[in-house]
């Protein structure tokens, strides 16, 4: 039996007066891909949150490649190896596809405390070449961001989770506002994580994008899994009963 | 052919660079041939640097998505400060270093109070600007200090220099800042971290840039770029009065979106907002030379300043239909 990637043990999380997460507890396997449903408020959201960095649990424990972890930040979440593509892309439209690529973690030549200048030609031609990784075709890395199509700035952002070497990737309803084709598009990526031996959490709320391309689906409803199972052990009927 | 006009109609300051020219011709035809002399760009030079600190500051700072309307009395308060240690008899290094760490921390308070408890910092700064200014008119005690004579460096700061003395000091030091500040921006980490705070906060904090810490630099500097610019300019008359910069604030904005920055933050340059400097002491001092009733100036500002906006978005929107791209 392979060890989790990701153990979730008992987590709790209360805002103010309300009771997000009651008791979660996951387990996540190295390269499957797990789909997370639930309805707004389920508590999924919440979850990924503490998964990425962005919000601390009130209590519980998780562990990342059998070590407990506590994330303080998305950078903590990313510097083990986290990475979180969110539904309004984590992106800045104003800025270029390379710079992009690079935010918060430029590389730089002359460095002093963690300031420097950019090495502007490493952050062009790598980022050519981790767009070409995911068969994207992109004119230059020059480009803005703003000027792509949402499936394209999605595609950007796998791309860029691939080049930093993410061994977990979560995807917060990428799928969102997107046309029929950018999303066949966004599923071909999730899909193609197997291959690249990177585990996936793929949360939306369209069941059918979630049996297309996961291996397991878990389902949560005020706050509590109330499902999980195998693909194969499954169908659409019985998700949406429980949800 | 396509591509270089797509690259020239993104860039920002675009549409500055074409009114300059425009209003130079204009100006010089008007004056007689006054306005492009080299006594009249003497004096133009040296009284840019005023503006165009303030303009640069605020330009960044605008860029990071925040606004500064203290700027005007930071430009006051600051060599008032220095003004007053000096009358007291401390050296002029101290009370210079003095003078500037008060603007920094006027800065530091716009951002604090700005970042910690999530206020629009036009509300913040529009207290600061009432604030910075009647400290300065407090400490100064009503009446502008005595400055002991011959304690300014004037050689360092105000001073003639260059063929024919076509430039002040201020002239050099602005050219410092302004290469200093252009290559912060485009070429290190940190101007990276500046422009993805404005262009994008949810993004920018998504990636763990430290935004708060972001913002709050960025209102340091820009709140010492004015003290700093405030101090050119007693220096340059030899005396500090309280009311010095009021309206300085809006100049610079004016400035900034003169210079393609945009007030939603992520678009512009530094260069846009040294541009935007020139066209205002341009447009100020072309007017006096063609013989203009010299109140007409906020109005053509004033003009300059909506027509900038609405020619730079819609060359943005030009650039944008533009399509070089093969896409997938």
């Amino acid at each position: 039996m392979t060890e989790p990637i990701i153990q979730v043990r008992s987590l709790h999380k209360w805002y103010s007066g309300v009771h997000a997460l009651k008791d979660v507890s996951l387990d996540v396997l190295p390269n499957e891909i797990l789909g997370l449903v639930g309805d707004n408020g389920a508590g999924k959201s919440t979850l990924i949150n503490i998964l990425s960095g962005t919000q601390t649990r009130t209590s519980g424990e998780i562990l990342f490649e059998g070590r407990a972890v506590d994330f303080r930040g998305p950078r903590d979440a990313m510097n083990a190896g986290i990475e979180t593509i969110y539904q309004y892309n984590s992106m800045v439209p104003t800025m270029s596809i390379a710079r992009n690529m690079f935010i918060g973690r430029e590389p730089v030549k002359y460095g002093l405390f963690g300031f420097g200048m950019l090495d502007t030609k490493r952050m062009a031609d790598e980022s050519v070449k981790a767009i070409a990784d995911v068969d994207l075709h992109l004119r230059s890395p020059d480009a803005l961001v703003g000027e792509l199509s949402g499936g394209q700035r999605q595609g950007v952002a796998i791309a860029r989770a691939m080049h930093f070497k993410s061994k977990v990737m979560i995807l917060d309803e990428p799928t969102n506002h997107l046309a029929v084709k950018e999303t066949e598009k966004v599923l071909g990526f999730v899909k193609s994580l197997n291959d690249l031996s990177i585990t996936g959490i793929f949360i939306s709320h369209n069941i059918h994008h979630v049996f297309e391309c996961c291996d397991r689906i878990v389902a949560m409803a005020r706050g509590e899994i109330v499902l999980d199972r195998r693909v194969e052990d499954t169908n659409m009927d019985e998700v949406m009963d429980v949800l | 052919m396509r591509r270089l006009l797509k690259i020239y109609l993104e860039k920002p300051e675009l549409a500055g660079v074409v009114f300059l020219i425009v209003l130079a011709a204009i100006f010089q035809h008007q004056s007689g041939g006054v306005f492009l002399n080299s006594f009249n760009l003497q004096g133009l030079l040296g009284l840019l640097p005023e503006v165009a600190l303030v303009a640069m500051g605020v330009t960044l700072l605008m860029i990071c998505g925040e606004f500064d309307l203290s700027v005007g009395s930071v430009f006051a308060l600051c060599p008032m400060v220095m003004a007053v240690m000096l009358e007291a008899g401390s050296p002029f290094i101290l009370a210079y270093a003095a003078g500037l760490l008060v603007a920094l921390m006027v800065g530091f308070t716009n951002g604090f109070l700005t970042v910690h408890f999530n206020i629009p910092s036009f509300i913040t700064t529009l207290g600061m600007l009432f604030v910075a200014r009647s400290i300065t008119v407090v400490i100064s005690g009503g009446f502008p200090p005595m400055l002991p004579p011959d304690v300014l460096p004037k050689w360092l700061f105000t001073a003639y220099v260059g063929p024919g003395g076509m430039f002040r000091m201020s002239f050099l030091w602005f050219v410092a800042v302004a290469v200093l500040l252009t290559v912060l921006l485009q070429r290190t980490n940190f101007g990276n971290w500046i422009r993805a705070t404005g262009g994008f906060l949810p993004a920018a904090q998504s990636m763990g840039i430290p935004t708060k810490k972001v913002k709050i630099a960025t209102f340091m500097i820009c709140s010492l770029l004015a003290g700093f610019a405030g101090t050119i300019q007693v220096m340059r008359l030899g005396a500090p009065l309280p009311s010095i910069g009021e309206g300085l604030e809006l100049q610079a904005v004016a400035a900034a979106v003169i210079g393609g920055t945009a007030l939603t933050g992520g678009i512009g340059t530094i260069l846009g907002g040294i541009i935007g400097a020139i066209l205002i002491r341009v447009i100020d001092n072309g007017l006096v030379l063609s013989q203009v009733d010299a109140n007409w100036f906020k109005l053509a500002l004033g003009a300059l300043t909506v027509f900038a906006v609405i020619v730079n978005s819609w060359l943005r929107a030009k650039a944008k239909a533009i399509k070089v791209e093969t896409s997938t």
